[in-house]
Protein backbone atom coordinates (compact mmCIF):
# COMPACT_ATOMS: atom_id res chain seq x y z
CA UNK A 1 0.00 0.00 0.00
CA UNK A 2 0.97 3.37 -1.05
CA UNK A 3 0.84 6.76 1.07
CA UNK A 4 1.08 9.90 0.02
CA UNK A 5 2.39 12.48 2.11
CA UNK A 6 -1.69 14.27 2.57
CA UNK A 7 -3.12 10.69 3.81
CA UNK A 8 0.01 10.56 6.25
CA UNK A 9 -0.35 13.81 7.89
CA UNK A 10 -3.99 13.06 8.36
CA UNK A 11 -3.12 9.59 10.32
CA UNK A 12 -0.23 11.30 12.30
CA UNK A 13 -3.14 13.67 13.18
CA UNK A 14 -5.45 11.38 14.07
CA UNK A 15 -3.57 9.18 16.16
CA UNK A 16 -2.50 12.43 18.25
CA UNK A 17 -5.49 13.30 18.64
CA UNK A 18 -6.62 9.58 19.91
CA UNK A 19 -3.40 9.80 22.44
CA UNK A 20 -4.44 12.89 23.81
CA UNK A 21 -7.99 12.27 24.86
CA UNK A 22 -6.73 8.51 26.41
CA UNK A 23 -4.43 10.33 28.51
CA UNK A 24 -7.76 12.76 29.93
CA UNK A 25 -8.46 9.86 31.94
CA UNK A 26 -5.55 11.07 34.38
CA UNK A 27 -6.71 14.58 34.64
CA UNK A 28 -10.62 13.05 35.30
CA UNK A 29 -9.91 10.62 38.12
CA UNK A 30 -8.10 12.78 40.05
CA UNK A 31 -5.35 10.37 40.92
CA UNK A 32 -2.73 8.12 39.55
CA UNK A 33 -1.55 5.02 40.68
CA UNK A 34 1.79 6.42 41.81
CA UNK A 35 0.57 9.17 43.58
CA UNK A 36 1.16 9.85 47.15
CA UNK A 37 -1.94 8.85 48.07
CA UNK A 38 -2.97 12.22 50.52
CA UNK A 39 -6.54 13.15 48.83
CA UNK A 40 -7.05 9.39 49.04
CA UNK A 41 -9.61 8.11 52.25
CA UNK A 42 -10.40 4.75 53.16
CA UNK A 43 -14.24 3.98 52.18
CA UNK A 44 -14.75 0.91 53.32
CA UNK A 45 -17.43 -0.07 56.16
CA UNK A 46 -14.98 -0.82 58.86
CA UNK A 47 -11.48 0.82 59.31
CA UNK A 48 -10.18 0.01 62.82
CA UNK A 49 -8.31 2.97 64.41
CA UNK A 50 -6.79 3.41 67.61
CA UNK A 51 -6.55 7.04 69.80
CA UNK A 52 -3.77 7.02 72.32
CA UNK A 53 -4.47 9.32 75.24
CA UNK A 54 -1.21 10.17 76.42
CA UNK A 55 -2.40 12.49 79.27
CA UNK A 56 -3.83 9.21 81.18
CA UNK A 57 -0.27 7.42 81.15
CA UNK A 58 1.24 8.85 83.97
CA UNK A 59 3.41 6.11 85.60
CA UNK A 60 6.15 4.18 84.23
CA UNK A 61 4.15 1.65 85.55
CA UNK A 62 1.17 2.60 83.08
CA UNK A 63 3.53 1.97 79.78
CA UNK A 64 5.47 -1.63 81.24
CA UNK A 65 1.40 -2.65 81.87
CA UNK A 66 0.22 -2.30 78.36
CA UNK A 67 3.84 -3.95 76.72
CA UNK A 68 3.92 -7.14 79.04
CA UNK A 69 -0.23 -7.40 78.10
CA UNK A 70 0.50 -7.28 74.80
CA UNK A 71 4.21 -9.72 74.72
CA UNK A 72 2.99 -12.29 76.84
CA UNK A 73 0.05 -12.90 75.22
CA UNK A 74 1.86 -12.84 71.70
CA UNK A 75 4.68 -14.82 73.06
CA UNK A 76 6.61 -11.94 71.91
CA UNK A 77 10.51 -12.69 72.93
CA UNK A 78 12.62 -10.69 75.39
CA UNK A 79 16.15 -10.60 73.72
CA UNK A 80 18.73 -8.47 75.08
CA UNK A 81 20.83 -7.93 72.94
CA UNK A 82 19.71 -5.07 70.48
CA UNK A 83 20.57 -6.25 67.17
CA UNK A 84 18.10 -9.39 68.01
CA UNK A 85 15.14 -7.39 69.24
CA UNK A 86 11.65 -8.28 69.24
CA UNK A 87 8.64 -6.08 69.53
CA UNK A 88 5.29 -5.35 68.77
CA UNK A 89 4.46 -2.39 70.81
CA UNK A 90 7.68 0.03 72.59
CA UNK A 91 8.22 3.55 73.73
CA UNK A 92 9.97 6.31 72.68
CA UNK A 93 10.32 10.05 72.84
CA UNK A 94 8.58 12.83 71.72
CA UNK A 95 11.17 13.73 69.14
CA UNK A 96 11.93 10.49 68.29
CA UNK A 97 7.99 9.58 67.47
CA UNK A 98 7.41 12.68 65.66
CA UNK A 99 10.21 13.99 63.63
CA UNK A 100 8.32 16.32 61.17
CA UNK A 101 6.65 17.97 64.28
CA UNK A 102 8.81 21.43 64.08
CA UNK A 103 6.48 23.43 66.18
CA UNK A 104 9.13 23.81 69.78
CA UNK A 105 5.79 25.31 71.88
CA UNK A 106 3.84 22.16 72.28
CA UNK A 107 2.55 21.57 75.89
CA UNK A 108 6.03 20.80 77.27
CA UNK A 109 4.64 18.54 79.79
CA UNK A 110 3.25 16.97 76.48
CA UNK A 111 6.77 17.11 74.64
CA UNK A 112 8.48 15.23 77.96
CA UNK A 113 5.95 12.38 78.14
CA UNK A 114 7.35 9.08 75.95
CA UNK A 115 4.99 7.34 74.06
CA UNK A 116 3.91 4.08 72.84
CA UNK A 117 4.33 2.88 69.32
CA UNK A 118 2.82 0.16 67.73
CA UNK A 119 2.33 -0.74 64.03
CA UNK A 120 0.27 1.91 62.48
CA UNK A 121 -2.19 -0.04 60.51
CA UNK A 122 -1.73 2.60 57.49
CA UNK A 123 -4.75 2.69 55.05
CA UNK A 124 -1.70 3.10 52.38
CA UNK A 125 0.36 0.81 53.62
CA UNK A 126 4.19 0.47 52.34
CA UNK A 127 5.15 -2.74 53.94
CA UNK A 128 2.40 -4.20 51.84
CA UNK A 129 3.00 -2.94 48.73
CA UNK A 130 6.99 -4.40 48.93
CA UNK A 131 5.70 -7.83 50.31
CA UNK A 132 6.59 -10.08 47.51
CA UNK A 133 5.00 -13.55 48.22
CA UNK A 134 2.09 -11.10 49.80
CA UNK A 135 2.54 -12.42 53.10
CA UNK A 136 1.94 -9.04 54.88
CA UNK A 137 -1.73 -8.07 53.37
CA UNK A 138 -4.76 -5.63 54.26
CA UNK A 139 -7.89 -7.23 55.59
CA UNK A 140 -11.07 -5.28 54.27
CA UNK A 141 -11.22 -3.97 57.88
CA UNK A 142 -7.61 -1.91 57.99
CA UNK A 143 -5.99 -4.53 59.70
CA UNK A 144 -2.33 -5.50 58.19
CA UNK A 145 -1.94 -8.53 59.08
CA UNK A 146 1.19 -10.69 58.13
CA UNK A 147 0.99 -14.49 56.91
CA UNK A 148 3.92 -15.91 58.34
CA UNK A 149 3.46 -19.35 56.48
CA UNK A 150 4.11 -17.22 53.31
CA UNK A 151 6.70 -14.80 54.82
CA UNK A 152 10.06 -15.64 53.36
CA UNK A 153 12.07 -13.30 55.90
CA UNK A 154 13.40 -10.50 53.66
CA UNK A 155 12.84 -8.12 55.16
CA UNK A 156 11.66 -5.44 52.56
CA UNK A 157 8.71 -4.71 54.62
CA UNK A 158 11.24 -3.83 57.57
CA UNK A 159 12.73 -0.90 55.01
CA UNK A 160 9.80 -0.34 53.68
CA UNK A 161 7.97 0.61 57.04
CA UNK A 162 9.26 4.09 58.22
CA UNK A 163 8.05 4.00 61.83
CA UNK A 164 10.21 0.74 62.83
CA UNK A 165 7.27 -1.19 63.50
CA UNK A 166 8.66 -4.45 62.52
CA UNK A 167 11.13 -6.75 63.95
CA UNK A 168 12.87 -10.16 62.21
CA UNK A 169 13.64 -13.18 64.21
CA UNK A 170 17.02 -13.86 63.64
CA UNK A 171 17.52 -16.23 66.60
CA UNK A 172 15.06 -18.88 67.58
CA UNK A 173 12.80 -17.16 69.71
CA UNK A 174 11.69 -19.46 71.79
CA UNK A 175 14.07 -20.03 74.79
CA UNK A 176 13.42 -16.56 74.86
CA UNK A 177 9.71 -16.62 75.35
CA UNK A 178 9.84 -15.37 79.10
CA UNK A 179 5.44 -16.77 79.65
CA UNK A 180 4.21 -19.05 77.03
CA UNK A 181 0.73 -18.91 75.81
CA UNK A 182 0.06 -22.00 74.43
CA UNK A 183 -3.03 -21.22 72.63
CA UNK A 184 -1.27 -18.62 70.72
CA UNK A 185 1.85 -19.62 68.12
CA UNK A 186 5.34 -18.32 68.57
CA UNK A 187 7.26 -17.52 65.64
CA UNK A 188 9.83 -19.25 64.01
CA UNK A 189 13.60 -17.90 63.05
CA UNK A 190 13.38 -15.90 59.88
CA UNK A 191 10.02 -14.21 59.76
CA UNK A 192 9.22 -10.60 60.12
CA UNK A 193 6.80 -10.32 62.96
CA UNK A 194 4.96 -7.16 64.05
CA UNK A 195 1.72 -5.69 66.30
CA UNK A 196 -1.86 -7.55 64.27
CA UNK A 197 -3.63 -5.29 66.30
CA UNK A 198 -5.06 -8.19 68.01
CA UNK A 199 -6.91 -9.59 65.35
CA UNK A 200 -7.21 -13.36 66.80
CA UNK A 201 -9.20 -11.35 69.77
CA UNK A 202 -11.19 -9.42 67.96
CA UNK A 203 -12.50 -12.24 66.16
CA UNK A 204 -13.41 -13.37 69.59
CA UNK A 205 -15.12 -10.49 70.59
CA UNK A 206 -12.27 -8.81 72.52
CA UNK A 207 -10.55 -5.99 72.71
CA UNK A 208 -6.68 -5.51 71.75
CA UNK A 209 -4.72 -6.46 74.89
CA UNK A 210 -2.88 -2.82 75.17
CA UNK A 211 -6.60 -1.11 74.71
CA UNK A 212 -8.09 -3.51 77.55
CA UNK A 213 -4.72 -3.06 79.89
CA UNK A 214 -4.36 0.68 79.32
CA UNK A 215 -7.34 1.66 81.74
CA UNK A 216 -8.93 3.79 79.62
CA UNK A 217 -5.91 5.37 78.01
CA UNK A 218 -5.83 3.62 74.70
CA UNK A 219 -9.54 3.70 72.96
CA UNK A 220 -10.00 1.37 69.67
CA UNK A 221 -12.95 1.53 67.20
CA UNK A 222 -13.97 1.96 64.10
CA UNK A 223 -12.49 5.07 62.26
CA UNK A 224 -15.44 4.92 59.34
CA UNK A 225 -18.06 5.17 62.20
CA UNK A 226 -19.17 8.59 62.95
CA UNK A 227 -20.86 7.22 66.15
CA UNK A 228 -17.71 5.18 66.97
CA UNK A 229 -16.05 5.95 70.09
CA UNK A 230 -12.80 6.97 68.59
CA UNK A 231 -14.54 9.29 66.01
CA UNK A 232 -15.96 11.02 68.80
CA UNK A 233 -12.45 12.04 70.26
CA UNK A 234 -10.89 12.75 66.95
CA UNK A 235 -13.94 15.48 67.19
CA UNK A 236 -13.08 17.19 70.45
CA UNK A 237 -9.51 16.92 70.58
CA UNK A 238 -6.70 17.63 68.47
CA UNK A 239 -4.43 14.41 67.55
CA UNK A 240 -1.20 14.07 66.15
CA UNK A 241 -0.07 11.14 63.68
CA UNK A 242 3.57 9.77 62.77
CA UNK A 243 4.96 11.30 59.82
CA UNK A 244 1.81 12.08 57.87
CA UNK A 245 4.37 14.02 55.15
CA UNK A 246 5.33 10.04 53.73
CA UNK A 247 0.70 9.83 53.33
CA UNK A 248 0.93 6.23 55.01
CA UNK A 249 -2.52 7.73 56.29
CA UNK A 250 -1.83 5.92 59.98
CA UNK A 251 -4.47 4.40 62.14
CA UNK A 252 -3.24 5.24 65.64
CA UNK A 253 -3.58 8.79 66.63
CA UNK A 254 -1.77 10.50 69.30
CA UNK A 255 -3.97 13.02 71.34
CA UNK A 256 -2.90 16.58 72.31
CA UNK A 257 -4.00 18.87 74.67
CA UNK A 258 -7.09 18.52 76.67
CA UNK A 259 -5.51 16.19 79.35
CA UNK A 260 -3.63 16.51 82.65
CA UNK A 261 -0.14 15.79 81.77
CA UNK A 262 1.74 15.98 84.85
CA UNK A 263 3.26 12.58 86.50
CA UNK B 1 42.83 -53.53 32.47
CA UNK B 2 45.29 -50.68 33.61
CA UNK B 3 44.73 -50.48 37.01
CA UNK B 4 42.04 -53.66 37.17
CA UNK B 5 42.64 -54.69 40.33
CA UNK B 6 41.79 -51.24 41.96
CA UNK B 7 38.98 -50.59 39.74
CA UNK B 8 37.23 -54.00 40.98
CA UNK B 9 37.97 -53.47 44.45
CA UNK B 10 36.66 -49.95 43.74
CA UNK B 11 33.46 -50.82 42.16
CA UNK B 12 32.45 -53.79 45.18
CA UNK B 13 33.26 -51.19 48.04
CA UNK B 14 31.18 -48.58 45.96
CA UNK B 15 28.24 -51.64 45.39
CA UNK B 16 28.53 -52.82 49.03
CA UNK B 17 27.93 -49.23 50.49
CA UNK B 18 24.90 -48.33 48.08
CA UNK B 19 23.02 -50.84 48.45
CA UNK B 20 23.93 -50.54 52.55
CA UNK B 21 20.25 -49.83 53.38
CA UNK B 22 18.72 -52.70 51.62
CA UNK B 23 20.66 -55.52 53.24
CA UNK B 24 20.83 -53.60 56.50
CA UNK B 25 17.04 -53.99 57.13
CA UNK B 26 16.44 -57.20 55.28
CA UNK B 27 14.34 -59.24 57.27
CA UNK B 28 12.95 -56.83 59.67
CA UNK B 29 9.77 -55.44 59.92
CA UNK B 30 8.89 -52.35 61.37
CA UNK B 31 5.71 -52.21 63.48
CA UNK B 32 2.63 -50.51 62.25
CA UNK B 33 1.44 -48.08 64.64
CA UNK B 34 -1.81 -49.57 65.91
CA UNK B 35 -4.05 -46.67 65.03
CA UNK B 36 -3.03 -47.63 60.91
CA UNK B 37 -4.03 -50.73 61.29
CA UNK B 38 -7.76 -49.77 62.03
CA UNK B 39 -10.51 -48.44 59.11
CA UNK B 40 -9.50 -44.49 58.80
CA UNK B 41 -11.08 -42.73 61.74
CA UNK B 42 -13.22 -39.81 60.44
CA UNK B 43 -11.51 -36.77 61.34
CA UNK B 44 -13.78 -34.64 63.87
CA UNK B 45 -14.04 -30.62 65.24
CA UNK B 46 -16.09 -31.01 68.73
CA UNK B 47 -19.25 -32.80 66.90
CA UNK B 48 -18.66 -31.66 63.23
CA UNK B 49 -17.27 -34.64 61.34
CA UNK B 50 -14.83 -33.79 58.56
CA UNK B 51 -13.07 -35.75 56.00
CA UNK B 52 -10.85 -38.95 56.07
CA UNK B 53 -8.61 -38.25 59.12
CA UNK B 54 -5.64 -40.21 57.11
CA UNK B 55 -6.03 -39.10 53.51
CA UNK B 56 -7.06 -35.89 54.26
CA UNK B 57 -6.04 -34.07 57.58
CA UNK B 58 -3.24 -32.16 55.80
CA UNK B 59 -5.45 -30.72 52.70
CA UNK B 60 -7.88 -29.69 55.30
CA UNK B 61 -5.30 -28.03 57.46
CA UNK B 62 -3.80 -25.77 54.82
CA UNK B 63 -7.69 -24.85 54.08
CA UNK B 64 -8.42 -23.85 57.61
CA UNK B 65 -4.71 -21.77 57.45
CA UNK B 66 -5.91 -19.76 54.47
CA UNK B 67 -9.66 -19.09 55.78
CA UNK B 68 -8.38 -18.41 59.45
CA UNK B 69 -5.11 -16.12 58.34
CA UNK B 70 -6.05 -14.50 54.85
CA UNK B 71 -10.07 -15.03 55.68
CA UNK B 72 -10.41 -14.24 59.21
CA UNK B 73 -13.12 -16.64 59.63
CA UNK B 74 -11.71 -18.56 62.22
CA UNK B 75 -14.95 -20.08 63.50
CA UNK B 76 -16.96 -22.67 62.34
CA UNK B 77 -20.99 -22.74 63.68
CA UNK B 78 -22.23 -26.22 63.75
CA UNK B 79 -25.62 -27.54 66.11
CA UNK B 80 -25.87 -24.16 67.73
CA UNK B 81 -22.24 -24.51 68.71
CA UNK B 82 -18.82 -22.11 67.77
CA UNK B 83 -15.86 -24.20 67.11
CA UNK B 84 -12.47 -22.90 66.34
CA UNK B 85 -10.54 -24.06 63.38
CA UNK B 86 -6.77 -24.18 64.80
CA UNK B 87 -4.60 -27.38 65.06
CA UNK B 88 -2.61 -25.97 67.98
CA UNK B 89 -6.21 -25.20 70.08
CA UNK B 90 -8.69 -27.61 68.09
CA UNK B 91 -6.92 -30.78 67.71
CA UNK B 92 -3.92 -30.22 70.17
CA UNK B 93 -6.57 -28.74 72.73
CA UNK B 94 -7.73 -32.73 73.43
CA UNK B 95 -5.37 -35.40 71.97
CA UNK B 96 -1.33 -35.27 72.71
CA UNK B 97 1.02 -34.49 70.00
CA UNK B 98 3.46 -37.64 70.64
CA UNK B 99 0.16 -40.31 70.17
CA UNK B 100 -1.91 -38.23 67.68
CA UNK B 101 0.31 -36.75 65.19
CA UNK B 102 4.09 -37.77 65.69
CA UNK B 103 3.60 -41.93 65.87
CA UNK B 104 1.63 -41.55 62.03
CA UNK B 105 4.34 -39.03 60.99
CA UNK B 106 7.48 -40.75 61.96
CA UNK B 107 6.33 -44.06 60.45
CA UNK B 108 5.70 -42.44 57.00
CA UNK B 109 8.91 -40.68 57.40
CA UNK B 110 7.16 -36.97 57.12
CA UNK B 111 8.45 -34.03 58.73
CA UNK B 112 5.51 -31.15 58.42
CA UNK B 113 6.91 -27.57 59.90
CA UNK B 114 3.74 -27.00 61.42
CA UNK B 115 5.79 -27.51 65.41
CA UNK B 116 8.01 -25.15 64.49
CA UNK B 117 5.44 -22.70 65.97
CA UNK B 118 2.48 -24.11 66.92
CA UNK B 119 3.21 -25.95 69.87
CA UNK B 120 1.33 -27.90 72.24
CA UNK B 121 1.40 -27.75 76.44
CA UNK B 122 4.53 -28.54 77.92
CA UNK B 123 6.46 -29.55 73.81
CA UNK B 124 9.36 -27.98 72.65
CA UNK B 125 10.53 -30.62 70.17
CA UNK B 126 10.02 -29.44 66.42
CA UNK B 127 9.47 -32.90 64.94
Amino acid sequence: MKIDRRKFLKLTGATGIGLGLSATDIFTKGTVEASSGHSRVSTAATRLAMVINIGKLKTDDDYQRIIDACHSIHNVPTIDNPKHEVKWIWTDTYKHSFPEQINEYHPEAFMKKRFPLLCNHCDHPPCVRVCPTKATFKRPDGIIQQDMHRCIGCRFCMAACPYGSRSFNWIDPRPHIKEKNTEYPPRTMGVVEKCTFCNERLERGEEPACVESSNGALVFGNLNDPESEVRKILNTHFTLRRKPSLGTMPSVFYVIGGEDYAG
Amino acid sequence: MYNGGKIITGLIIFVALATFPFYANFGKTVELPSELEAEPDEMHLGNIPLVNMRSEHMKLLDQWRDEVVRGGKRFIEYDGDEYEKSLQNGCLGCHEKQEFCTKCHTYAGVKPYCWSCHFAEGEEGLL
